[in-house]
């Protein structure tokens, strides 16, 4: 079995603060790290090779910095990674993005078949959720959203049941390979590296697919060319005026509690009178 | 190489451009009404809502894309999508609809607008919604625009500018689809205001056929476990939120989030960081890889306020933090800030709030 | 199959990348342990960069190194609640082609060192904390990690991890930290526009500014702060003995607000964006409590060492220049082909003795002690001065003789006379 997981190095967005004052992002200083959502995404194809081996490769696209996720996806546990990186790409929309990762994961197809393909829900830079169901809809794989559990896999039988989480429930869908999950945060938790792995890890030489490496032929689909959506205009959102008025810090907890529900109270008599606190 | 969101691309100079004549055909504004055993989704009436204001900017209709099996439901759905501003809609009925699959959803979807032409398209940004557009975006190679706050329309040349959150919700930013029709785009149930409905109002039906057979689809629905209805998070109407982060400490700690909340009839959310530990499922997660919610009250015990949740829970009227960081961000943009262990405050919360509702309850 | 090294070195700091670095270019096998994310996520320090020391492990650093701006000014400040006194020696020649101190910010030349050390062949894994060191018998022969399949081996192993060095103490190699010999310093990195750092400072270019703080900030704890001009930043810090905060009942991060709040400092970092807090434990020691630096199949390097020149606020290049001498004595005992044994291991001893290190600390050995016995140091002396100062400056119709006078009365007054040449003695003693 050929597992490739698509991961993608993205700026640790939990760190980013907006500047009180002049109300622009500070962008300086903040990690680049693994997508937190793809790390489910590695973490279930390393389960699945566990229980039915095979071997896990982890591509991604961007720039040569972003080596640094591979290394880690090694540590976890990954036996490939491929750092699809060129210019050409420079500016890609989720189009344009999964026509690039598409090709790659058909040249990779090439030597070890790929069975299935793992991405994470969406990006937390991005949050569009669309390079996954492009790469499917791209290499005719089917589709598989929001999964939180895969129940059965059959290698033999070519079929796989999952759990997919849908608006009002779970949805259990049965289908063949090859497919592409799309994997719900929460479903696992990442493994602890071994120390063999972290020696693999450190020293790998990370290999670089540029596109002609990948088999890229039409630039017109790649990069800026290749996206339908341009950016217009950039800004940063209108700031809220006032800052918090802070409650109770000279008193206990349950001054502070008693302070609250007073304040509430008062000032907001239409709320207290929903929440039942005061009589309407 | 990051989704339209590493780098502003560079200014196009002229944004009037001459359509391609055959893009030019396309002309019209559609919504995808979401329908799930058998219920519409309240965000596609929200849409419908923004769709006319659109359609009449650009003097063109208003459609409703209405998918499913049952052909009663289909009927009422077609029904409140004229309340709520349609002109036409298009309604596939067929048994294979009955529960969502991307495959047959994508070729219904596709072959329609291969067929009508709409020059926009806008579906619900849900677990449903996205898994779709993101297909049928690929299908027709055109543009999509996720997670939109604010729609508008270009009067240089009838083009949709789509303003999102990017960055983790520190950024906005404004596409456009040139050169591609439709132009696609998702929001977030929440986002646009509810319509007000007329239910006097008439539109137009045309049906079409589902050109595939059960044969033809892989997938299989083997079951379908709908969430129980306690269980069942529905964060983004809901009037009262209380909402615990990493500050929580641990996560049986959030029991005493569930506790105030029982006591004041809210739902229970959360930021990534707790969902991504499992201390939550998933669907509670408030933020920009969330949910949006627009409470009147929400009350967030242990959450730094990072921007990625700011921007999923601003919006609400009143918002109470409680945070042992004097210096987190939350407290620049909550209502009220309490700086102490939320561990510690939120049962005396608690205790003082079930004795006060006790009392005006008697007094009641 | 374990993997075994020449030699392991624990910790990212200037001490661990200046022995891996050296060892790793001379062609020895070389591991570095880190425990966290990346070399220097757990790293806190003002930060001046002394080029000596660095000189002599990577010559051309200039070329390359993150460097923020070459000092080209000091400005010794003593404060009372609302003035300042103080002195400022400024020269261009400090405006050489090879300044001699840079500000720096610690994360990203942590990075730009151990890229040199990864360069230079060694083998660098973060993210893994090393819990115990496998010994037999007396010998240090390997460390073992948290992670599965942890054990490691090495013909000698540098510990570098740090002030209050967990491995050393479980491996009995030095005791507890003393509080009275532990400094708590807080710093934060305050954000400004390049030309406003700039124009408040008088600089141009990449010149920089410190500014070394004593006095009533400190709440006559013994301490002192500091100001570092960065390029868009300004880096702003305190610290005090942890004995005195325990005694006194003051959070640090107390007297940092009171700091930034003072009417000398607050116009210096006005309008400024915090971006970084850190707190961080420095050894201050001194001489005195210096533990055993070496045994059998051992070393021990930088703050973990308590190489730590308090009085004149130096500890990077000691970490450094400690760091690359036991790297060097490995490399000596490789080529002659020697064990590394505790007898062989007394070279790096004798090299630390030999360099500014050992003979900085001697040098100001007796004043930890001094001033830890004598408080009025950081509390009476500099409202003395200021006030002295201020009447000095005051014009208002008395006569300059008179109000010396009152000036020595006052000092008189507040500390006796042999008090006075008392402590001047013992500072004299102590600094000399």
């Amino acid at each position: 079995m050929h597992i490739v997981v698509c991961i993608k190095q993205v700026p640790d967005s939990a760190q980013i603060r907006v500047h009180p004052v002049t109300n622009t992002i500070m962008r300086q200083g903040v990690p680049a790290i693994i997508n937190p959502f793809d790390v489910f995404a590695i973490e279930e194809a390393l389960r699945l090779k566990d229980r039915f081996g095979g071997r896990v490769t982890v591509l991604t696209m961007g720039p040569p910095q972003a080596e640094d996720a591979l290394r880690k996806a090694i540590a976890y546990g990954a036996d490939d990674v491929i750092l699809l990186t060129d210019r050409a790409f420079a500016g890609a929309d989720t189009l344009a993005t999964s026509f690039a990762l598409a090709q790659t994961i058909r040249k990779i197809g090439e030597e070890h078949p790929v069975d299935l393909v793992f991405t994470g829900k969406q990006t937390i830079d991005g949050d569009t959720a669309q390079v996954g169901p492009g790469i499917a809809k791209r290499l005719g794989l089917q589709l598989l959203t929001y999964v939180s559990a895969i129940d059965a896999l059959d290698l033999q039988g070519r079929t796989i049941t999952v759990q997919r989480r849908s608006e009002g429930g779970v949805q259990v869908i049965q289908t063949r390979l090859p497919a592409l999950i799309t994997m719900l945060e929460g479903s696992n938790q990442i493994r602890f590296a071994s120390m063999d792995d972290m020696f693999r890890s450190a020293r790998l030489t990370v290999p670089q697919w540029n596109k002609d490496r990948a088999g890229i032929e039409d630039v017109s689909k790649i990069g800026l060319k290749g996206s339908p959506t341009v950016v217009s205009k950039i800004f940063t959102p209108k700031p809220r005026a006032v800052k918090a008025q802070m409650i109770g810090a000279d008193l206990d907890a349950s001054g502070t509690a008693n302070a609250i529900l007073d304040i509430l109270g008062s000032r907001h008599p239409r709320l207290a009178q929903e929440l039942g606190l005061i009589a309407p | 190489m990051s989704e339209n969101t590493a780098a502003p691309a560079k200014p196009k100079g002229k944004k009037r451009l001459e359509l391609d004549p055959r893009l030019a055909a396309y002309k019209g504004i559609w919504v995808f009404v979401e329908m799930e055993r058998g219920e519409v989704h309240q965000v596609s009436w929200e849409l419908l809502g923004e769709g006319r204001k659109l359609a009449d900017i650009l003097n063109v209709e208003l459609g409703a894309v209405i998918l499913g099996a049952g052909s009663d439901e289909l009927g009422a759905a077609a029904r409140n999508a004229f309340a709520y501003g349609t002109d036409v809609a298009y309604v596939v009925a067929d048994p294979i609809l009955a529960d969502y699959r991307n495959e047959p959803y994508t070729k219904a979807m596709t072959d329609l607008v291969n067929r009508y032409q709409p020059e926009i398209l806008l579906l619900g940004a849900t677990t449903l919604g996205r898994d779709l557009a993101g297909s049928v975006a690929t299908t027709l190679l055109t543009g999509l625009t996720a997670d939109c706050t604010e729609l508008a329309i270009d009067p240089d040349n009838r083009g949709l500018l789509a303003t999102r959150p990017t960055f983790g919700g520190s950024l906005l930013c404004t596409i456009q689809t040139l050169n591609y029709r439709p132009q696609m785009a998702t929001i977030r149930p929440r986002v646009m205001a509810m319509p007000e409905a007329t239910p006097e109002r008439r539109g137009r039906i045309v049906s079409e056929n589902l050109q595939m057979q059960e044969d033809d689809i892989i997938a299989k629905v083997l079951e379908f476990i709908p969430d129980d209805a306690q269980e069942q998070a529905q964060l983004a109407y809901a009037d009262i939120i209380v909402a615990g982060g990493r500050g929580m400490g641990k996560a049986e700690n959030f029991r005493l989030i569930w506790d105030l909340a029982a006591v004041l009839g809210a739902e229970v959310g959360g930021s990534r960081p707790v969902t991504h530990a499992g201390w939550l499922p998933a669907d509670r997660q408030v933020g920009q890889s969330g949910k949006t919610v627009r409470p009147k009250l929400y009350i967030a015990a242990g959450i730094s306020g990072a921007i990625q949740h700011r921007v999923g829970m601003e919006a609400s009227d009143v918002i109470i933090a409680i945070n042992n960081d004097p210096n987190a961000p939350i407290f620049d943009f909550a209502t009220y800030g309490i700086v102490g262990d939320a561990v510690q405050i939120l049962p005396v919360l608690t205790d003082a709030l079930r004795s006060r509702l006790a009392v005006s309850r008697r007094a009641g | 199959m374990a993997e075994k090294f020449d030699a392991i070195v624990v910790g990212a700091g200037p001490a661990g990348n200046a022995a891996a670095y050296t060892m790793a270019k001379a062609g020895l096998s070389v591991l570095q342990l880190e425990r966290g994310e990346t070399p220097g996520t757990k790293n806190v320090q003002g930060a001046i960069l002394y080029a000596d020391a660095l000189e002599r492990i990577i010559p051309d650093f200039r070329d390359d190194a993150p460097l923020e701006r070459h000092v080209i000014e000091q400005r010794m400040w003593v404060l009372d609640e609302k003035s300042f006194i103080g002195t400022n020696y400024r020269s261009d020649a400090f405006n050489s082609d090879q300044p001699n101190r840079y500000t720096i910010l610690r994360a990203p030349f942590d990075k730009w060192f151990s890229g040199k050390v990864k360069a230079a062949g060694g083998l660098v894994i973060c993210e893994t904390t090393v819990t115990d060191l496998i010994q037999e018998g007396k010998k240090v022969i390997g460390v073992r990690t948290d992670r599965e399949g942890g054990d490691i081996y090495a013909d000698v192993v540098i510990l570098a991890d740090g002030v209050n060095s967990l491995l050393a103490k479980k491996a009995g190699f030095h005791g507890e930290l003393e509080a009275k010999n532990v400094a708590l310093a807080v710093k934060e990195i305050h954000f400004l526009p390049e030309e406003v750092v700039q124009s408040r400072f008088n600089i141009k270019g990449n010149e920089g500014v410190v500014i070394e703080i004593a006095g009533a900030v400190t709440h006559g704890m013994v301490g002192t702060a500091f100001l570092y001009t960065n390029k868009e930043s300004i880096t702003l810090g305190i610290g005090c003995l942890l004995s005195d905060f325990k005694k006194a009942g003051i959070a640090p991060y107390t007297l940092l607000e009171e700091l930034k709040a003072h009417p000398a400092i607050a116009p210096l970092i006005e309008g400024g964006e915090m971006k970084e807090y850190a707190a961080h434990l420095i050894p201050e020691g001194g001489y005195k409590a210096v533990p055993t630096l070496y045994g059998e199949g051992w070393m021990i390097a930088g703050d973990s060492a308590g190489l730590v020149n308090a009085v004149h606020r130096e500890g990077s290049n000691l970490a450094m220049t400690s760091g690359r001498l036991a790297a060097e004595t490995v490399i000596a005992l490789k080529e002659m082909k020697l064990p590394c044994t505790a007898p062989h291991l007394a070279r790096y001893k004798a090299a630390l003795d030999d360099s500014f290190v050992m003979k900085d600390l001697r040098k100001y050995k007796e004043l930890p002690d001094i001033l830890h016995g004598n408080p009025h140091f950081f509390s009476v002396y500099p409202q003395l001065l200021n006030r002295a100062a201020h009447t000095m400056l005051m014009v208002d119709g008395q006569d300059k003789h008179s109000k010396e006078k009152t000036i020595r009365g006052s000092f008189v007054e507040q500390r006796s006379l042999w008090g006075l040449v008392g402590d001047a003695y013992r500072m004299w003693r102590a600094t000399r």
